[in-house]
């Protein structure tokens, strides 16, 4: 293994205890205490992790809106139902959005191989075939937003289907993962450029932070894009098939 | 160890989980788009939610690999929002009532 920057990769001790025993060691230990585990990487699942007390908050709030209106909420197998010239069929397009992420998943893990065996062509198109499938899902739910908005007169305060909560939800909730996944795709293409660039082969110096960067920095977005992916798993659940 | 050059694994295991989703989104969709209703209908839904999920976590994201100081601090955490849970199903049905009572069937 080539010599790295320590404040990317530091030097581990071989012999790391596993298990149980491992918590207690891991936790009681000087220094650092995710070992094996990049700084960056760390503190990504820290920011995931608050994330995904926000997105539970929006579940958990949509939940009690859900249990408390008398007016009966609408059926989102209705209400996000396209029919191609003939009879409605149920959220096909909320089915293809999911598809397309998870496909996305995909290719973005497939990344972060590449990635580590120093493929840098191959990381470079892969990040942004992954940033077209994350473009294009954006594409669609804006598609899906005007839908409701100009077609079904779906407001915050009000609509026609039924409880007058079901806009406010639905415009904070998927807005809001959509606002992720548009990050994200910023997020990659920044990274795609990178590795295009061969910044992570040079351990050439970011401008901001001026740290070494290297394949890790792959894994980490991928983090990032895999949590969105996960976060629509529970919106489809929770929201659509309900 | 594979942690020293990064998370390294072979494809397969990608491949594999990366269809599995498919498969598993599908019957989700199925589960809508046939109309199974009641209880078989959330139990399939959350079935296939939480194991699409579990496949995300521990292979996509590679916490299957990691050690366990890092799993449980990303994981335990969330056990709390059972409680807000629960706080909430009961506030949500008490909210229900409440709004039986004073404002009858309508609003």
């Amino acid at each position: 293994m080539a010599p790295q920057d320590t404040s990317t990769t530091m030097a581990e001790p071989t012999s790391l205890a596993p298990g149980f025993a491992g918590i207690a060691e891991d936790w009681s230990s000087d220094q650092r205490t995710f070992k094996n585990v990049p700084w960056g990487k760390a503190m990504m699942w820290i920011f995931l992790l608050s994330d995904t007390f926000i997105f539970s908050s929006f579940l958990v709030g949509y939940m009690k809106v859900r249990l408390s209106t008398t007016t009966p909420w609408p059926n989102p197998s209705e209400v996000f139902a396209l029919s191609f010239g003939g009879e409605p069929i149920p959220p096909i397009l909320i089915a293809i959005m999911t598809f397309i992420l998870i496909t996305s998943s995909g290719t973005m893990v497939l990344a972060v191989n590449y990635g580590y065996r120093k493929d840098k062509n191959k990381t470079a198109l892969l990040l942004l075939i992954t940033a077209l499938f994350g473009a294009s899902f954006v594409g669609m739910q804006a598609f899906e937003w005007t839908k409701l908005i100009v077609d079904e007169g779906v407001r915050p305060w009000a609509n026609p289907m039924g409880a007058s909560q079901f806009g406010s939800v639905f415009f904070m909730i998927t807005g809001f993962h959509g606002f992720h996944v548009s990050v994200g795709v910023l997020f990659l293409i920044l990274v795609a450029r990178k590795v295009w660039r061969g910044d992570y082969d040079t351990e050439k110096r970011g401008f901001f932070t001026s740290r070494k960067g290297n394949y890790e920095i792959v894994e980490t977005m991928g983090l990032y894009w895999h949590f969105v992916d996960l976060v629509w798993v529970f919106i489809f659940a929770f929201f659509y098939l309900w | 160890m594979a942690h020293a050059q990064g998370q390294q694994h072979p494809l397969s295991v990608y491949i594999w989980v990366w269809a599995l989703l498919f498969v598993l989104s599908t019957f989700s969709y199925l589960v809508d788009f046939y109309h199974v209703e009641g209880y078989l209908r959330w139990t399939l839904i959350l079935l296939f939610m939480f194991l699409k999920a579990g496949f995300i976590i521990a292979v996509f994201m590679h916490i299957k690999w990691e050690r366990l100081a890092l799993s449980f601090a990303i994981l335990g955490p969330p056990t709390v929002l059972l409680v807000l849970i629960a706080i909430l199903t009961i506030e949500g049905d008490y909210t229900f009532l409440s709004r039986g009572v004073f404002f009858g069937t309508g609003s």
